[in-house]
């Protein structure tokens, strides 16, 4: 095991390729985490968001025979959801972590149960033509060794993720809907004190969210395969919300856990070809989580007893 | 006038709850019905197959209580577990761990009749409570929500139990992935000739009570619910919550892990599952239904056996598939859970009270 | 000088029937610093509200500049040119000051927020009124002299004309009090009009043009500051009402049982909240805490039942040295509290009567048989507290959210009383509740004084402190500033001038209360 995660096979371009590839879908979930989280919501559902999409994605792409409509539709599904999520916690007042887990609960068969209505497939979508998202080959830096390899030829969704980092980062630290909803996640009273209607701007963000975590969903059933499979999202939104956790809502910070649970999945592909079982495998996404979510809870420990230390400091304790 | 209107608006809680319960589950079967109008090419015989197929056939009104079983198994777990405020979604992680450690003793601890499946039935118990007590145990040491640990646990459990199966208990002959057969003496066996409703069901009916009796009447039970109602009450107190924390999670893992025990042992003769069964999730809803009360989950559970049951049958004999039940699980979930839904109406009920006696 | 505000006969009656303003009048004149002054309750804090458009009047009227107007909302009254910084700051930490003064207005170049003019718009206004400040900077990394600084130019940035402050310099050292008031006086020279709530009595002589003086409801008089005194003012403030007759028996005080030497919290400003403070208390007596709410009261009391510890210093009950003890092993030493905050700690809501009545006995030997509750034992227990106890209620069963105030005081005081306790710590008994309970608890207080329990009443209504208690230490500013063996000889009047830091004793007579 020790020669599989030989530092030759970790630093290939074939590697870092895999790492992005990967972690595509955990950064448009992350990032959609972030801004829910900024605004003071917690999205459970970014799970039934993704899979949602997914599935919608696929049958507005394979009926329109347009990859466009299909996006379109895609993201039509999972602000559905995101927007269930909302009118439910917001407004109906259900505990939202609860409305979260139903609403994950209810897209896992209810998509089941709209591919078998519409196509009489059960288990995946086989007989829809779902259309891909193209790989890029970015002229110039494909020609160049290694960075080539590693960046170059990934799907447009991949580069669309990248460029989701930014476009959040502007819209939280740029845009004064973003202050907004920095404001509001952080001090409600303070906003609602210069008439900010607080619950709108949760609804928004929420409902950006539902954009964003698309794409996540799209690229599962758009890019990394060309079809919606039962329940393919496999936690992926629940890994992306741990990013964000750890990455404490900070688009950067958040940028670099997603990439780290990435490259644990990786490593597990890494350890496939050396016969280590594929539950194994499977389950290392999953553990990372924990572990990261434990060393980032102690972090945060950490630093309260920091605090409580300084305080006796003053008095020369 | 200001402490009539209090004592009136109690009844009225009461009676508005009932209402909307009812309400609630109303709406949810109102969208399974918009549903099946928009899918099936007869709808009407759908809704006959939803409504009536449970009670159909005698066999069909054994699938309602088959079905219920591992329902009340998980609905007592989840609802011991957010009885005391813990969100930990690891009850089918438990199950299918506690089937699998039955699955183990069924296959590699040879004991006499009637001992053998009771002491597989208690392994899986404990090895579920174990797993998620993992949970509770993060969350006292460092914090971590117990949430997402748990739901990312479910996940490392199912790959566990599908390796140690593969690895070491597989039957190379059968075709698709299970174990070689169980020792006879493991099996459950049947007790109501004509389904397969086997004694399993005498030592859920013995859980149930237990779990009423541990919650309503026991020091410990009364500490857990104190400590879900206001956390900063039942500290003050001087209860000890950490303890809490940690047993409310451990007897939901070891309660869903008899559940999956329950199952392995009733209805194979050896390990068959190759995901985790349908049902697994669906602890929360019977929770939600039966109010996280011991004593109302059996009835939810026979509530939601009976519109699977009525899913099945529709999706067998027509053409809505099964998987409709998910939404309608899901709607009811989140509309019995809306504190605000219909709250104007309960302000006129009780503008009503308060008037009528003026 | 001209009339800018004048509320006429305002009443303010909240839904759970308390009078929070009655017959108020009152009237501000441009370009002035008012004070208004009184105690905590005494209804100073709901009059600004209601004039900022956080409350409604009941009945009443207000008029700006003879007009007549009603404000709904906050944004109606700063419309109006009226700014309000409250006691609890309204600001976002991670944001920076810049941010925060132009939240909700924010200054826009395309779908960009143009930062730049938002600093800009900052730093003139801030260089307009003198504040020294960094727009750019982080509002978490500022000092809390610095933050109301913010509030105040935000008020501004909105267009404020009058302005509000709720006790302004609660939480600022004493240079940033003065920096403050420089700043004051800056504004009113540039025609702006101040409200100034306060009870720091040095402070309102020092800076303000007039003073209104409200205490119980009422507003007790108008007057030019420099033609009051503070005796005077402290004596309108504070004012006490005549209790029913309580008949108390003079206490029979035996030996010491709780010994607190030497302590001191600090929190994570840096701020002494208390600050070497001494005292005892004795068996078979009541110990009154007197003093303005924020003088480390509550505090003191957090540190005596577990829910905080101390700095320094050592705190004994029956003779054990509590450091590191938890709730559960102070307790078992004997000692019961009533909360402050009696909907957070001292009940569950949603459960029955019964179940909050339990839940300090609910793994007693006696009510246990095994790991099983003794169901019909504790069930005529609870009937039986509750007839003991008054509980207006249909059943033992019902939840206690659905009692009134009163009644869920006296399942937490019944739960509390019944364990023969040796030491209560009454933290404000009868907040709130209505004058039947009231009396009550304070019987029961008394009874078990006479049966040996050591009391401990921490109450900011001066009527019950000085009537109910057998002696009294007064809380300013962390420390124990008079003890007084005989509350009995004590005239209010006197009590304030304590309270409000007027007057103080020599550490000799404070040293007192320690009984060595």
């Amino acid at each position: 095991m020790i020669s599989a995660i030989s530092l030759n096979s970790v630093f290939t371009p074939e590697f870092i390729f895999t790492v992005i590839r990967v972690t595509t879908p955990i950064l448009f979930g992350a990032m959609a985490a972030v801004i829910c989280n900024k605004a003071g919501v917690i999205n459970i559902a970014l799970e039934g968001v993704m899979l949602t999409a997914a599935l919608f994605g696929v049958f507005g792409s394979g009926y329109s025979q347009n990859l466009w409509v299909g996006a379109l539709v895609g993201i039509l599904g999972g602000v559905l959801i995101s927007f269930l999520l909302a009118y439910f916690a917001l407004y109906l007042k259900t505990d939202i972590i609860l409305a979260g887990i139903a609403l994950n609960l209810s897209t896992v068969g209810g998509t089941i149960f709209l591919m078998f209505a519409l196509t009489g497939d059960k288990g995946a979508t086989n007989s829809v033509q779902s259309l891909q998202f193209p790989r890029i080959d970015i002229p110039f830096i494909k020609d160049i060794p290694f960075i080539g390899a590693a960046f170059s030829g990934h799907s447009l969704i991949t580069y669309l993720a990248i460029l989701t980092v930014f476009l959040v980062f502007f819209l939280l630290y740029k845009t004064p809907f973003g202050l907004r909803i920095r404001a509001v996640g952080e001090n409600p009273d303070a906003a609602r004190s210069v008439g900010i209607d607080v619950s709108r701007v949760q609804l928004i963000a929420l409902l950006i969210s539902g954009v964003i975590a698309s794409f996540g969903g799209m690229y599962m059933s758009m890019a990394y395969m060309n079809l919606f499979t039962n329940n393919m999202v496999a936690g992926r939104g629940y890994i992306a919300m741990a990013a964000a956790a750890m990455g404490q809502a900070n688009p950067v910070g958040t940028t670099i856990a997603a990439f780290l649970f990435g490259t644990m999945e990786a490593f597990g592909y890494q350890l496939q070809s050396q016969g280590i079982p594929s539950q194994f495998i499977n389950s290392i996404p999953y553990i990372s989580v924990i572990i990261g979510l434990v060393l980032y809870s102690m972090y945060r420990q950490r630093l309260l007893k920091k605090k409580k230390e300084l305080k006796l400091k003053g008095k020369g304790v | 006038m200001t402490k009539l209107l209090k004592m009136k608006t109690n009844s009225v809680d009461s009676r508005f709850e009932a209402i909307r319960f009812i309400v609630a589950i109303g709406v949810a079967l109102l969208v399974a019905l918009i549903l099946i109008f928009m899918v099936s090419k007869e709808p009407f015989q759908a809704l006959q197959y939803l409504f009536l197929g449970p009670i159909s056939k005698f066999r069909k009104i054994g699938n309602i209580i088959e079905t219920a079983i591992p329902l009340t198994y998980l609905g007592l777990s989840v609802s011991i577990m957010f009885a005391a405020n813990q969100f930990n979604m690891g009850s089918s992680g438990a199950l299918f761990l506690g089937g699998t450690t039955a699955a183990i003793i069924g296959l590699v601890l040879p004991l006499p009749f009637g001992i053998h499946p009771l002491v597989a039935i208690l392994a899986a118990g404990v090895m579920g409570g174990l797993w998620t007590s993992i949970p509770a145990f993060l969350k006292l040491k460092f914090g971590a929500s117990e949430l997402v640990s748990s739901l990312m646990l479910n996940f490392v459990a199912f790959n566990i139990c599908i390796f140690i199966i593969m690895n070491y208990f597989r039957d190379l002959n059968a075709g698709t992935l299970a174990s070689t057969k169980f020792f006879e003496t493991v099996l459950l066996s049947n007790l109501v000739p004509g389904t397969r409703i086997s004694y399993g069901l005498i030592i859920l009916v013995i859980m149930v009570i237990l779990s009423w009796l541990f919650m309503s009447k026991t020091k410990w039970g009364y500490a857990l619910r104190m400590t879900g109602l206001n956390v900063n009450f039942a500290k003050f107190s001087g209860i000890s919550t950490a303890a809490v924390i940690l047993y409310s999670q451990f007897l939901g893992g070891f309660l869903a892990g008899m559940g999956g025990a329950s199952e392995m042992l009733s209805l194979y003769d050896r390990f068959k599952w190759q995901m985790m069964p349908s049902y697994a999730f669906d602890g929360v809803i019977v929770s939600v239904l039966g109010k996280q009360k011991p004593q109302y989950v059996p009835i939810a559970a026979l509530l939601l056996a009976y519109i699977r049951v009525g899913a099945d049958t529709m999706s067998i004999n027509g053409d809505v598939s099964f998987e409709m039940i998910s939404i309608i699980q899901g709607f009811i979930i989140i509309l019995i859970a809306a504190n605000a839904f219909l709250k104007k109406y309960r302000q006129k009920m009780v503008v009503k009270e308060a008037t009528e006696n003026d | 000088m001209e009339e800018i505000i004048r509320m006429e006969n305002i009443l303010k009656v909240y839904p759970n029937g308390i009078v929070a303003n009655r017959n108020v009048n009152f009237s501000i004149v441009k370009g002035e610093i008012h004070a208004l002054v009184g105690e905590n309750g005494a209804g100073k804090s709901t009059l600004m509200k209601i004039l900022f458009g956080i409350e409604q009047v009941t009945e009443g009227k207000i008029f700006l500049n003879n007009q007549e107007v009603v404000f709904n909302n906050p944004q109606e009254a700063i419309k109006h040119g009226i700014g309000m910084v409250h006691q609890h700051f309204m600001l976002v930490p991670s944001l920076t000051i810049a941010e925060n003064i132009v939240l909700g207005d924010e200054p826009k170049s395309g779908i960009m927020m143009d930062i730049n003019k938002a600093i800009k718009d900052t730093k003139e206004i801030a260089e307009r009124y003198h504040f020294d400040i960094d727009p750019k900077m982080k509002v978490e990394d500022c000092s809390v002299g610095t933050k109301q600084k913010i509030e105040i130019l935000k008020a501004l940035f909105h267009g404020a004309q009058v302005l509000i402050l709720d006790e302004p310099t609660a939480v600022l050292t004493p240079q940033e009090t003065e920096e403050l008031f420089k700043e004051l006086q800056l504004l009113k020279e540039k025609g702006h009009t101040i409200v100034f709530i306060s009870h720091k009595l040095n402070e309102v002589k020092e800076i303000s043009n007039r003073i209104t003086i409200m205490r119980a409801a009422k507003d007790v008089g108008t007057y030019q500051t420099e033609k009051v005194s503070k005796e005077d003012i402290s004596n309108l403030m504070v004012g006490k009402e005549v209790l029913w007759d309580l008949n108390k028996s003079k206490a029979q005080p035996k030996e010491t049982t709780v010994k607190v030497r030497n302590i001191s919290l600090i929190n994570e400003h840096q701020r002494e909240l208390l600050s070497d403070v001494s005292f005892s208390i004795r068996k078979g007596e009541i110990l009154g805490v007197v003093g303005v709410e924020g003088n480390g009261q509550r505090e003191l009391v957090d540190v005596l039942t577990g829910l905080n510890e101390i700095s320094l210093g050592k705190i004994e009950i029956e003779n054990v040295d509590i450091k590191g003890f938890s709730i559960r092993k102070i307790r078992d030493l004997g000692l019961s509290h009533i909360p402050e905050d009696r909907m957070k700690l001292g009940i569950a809501e949603r459960a029955s009567i019964e179940d909050n009545l339990l839940s300090i006995y609910y793994d007693k030997k006696d009510f246990l048989k095994g790991p099983f509750l003794k169901a019909k034992q504790i069930n005529e227990w609870s009937k039986a507290k509750v007839k003991e106890y008054l509980v207006k209620t249909g059943s033992e069963k019902t939840p206690v959210k659905m009692l009134s105030g009163g009644n869920i005081q006296k399942v937490v005081v019944a739960r509390e009383f019944s364990n023969s306790p040796k030491v209560i710590i009454a933290d404000q008994p009868t907040r709130g509740i209505d004058v039947g309970a009231a009396q009550f608890i304070h019987k029961k207080l008394i009874q078990l004084r006479d049966e040996g329990a050591a009391v401990l009443l921490v109450s900011a209504d001066l009527t019950e402190v000085m009537d109910l208690s057998d002696s009294l230490i007064v809380f300013y500013n962390g420390k124990i500033t008079a003890y007084f063996e005989d509350a009995s000889k004590l005239n209010e009047h006197e009590l304030g001038l304590y309270m409000l830091g007027i007057k103080h004793q020599s550490d000799e007579e404070v040293r007192r209360c320690m009984y060595d």
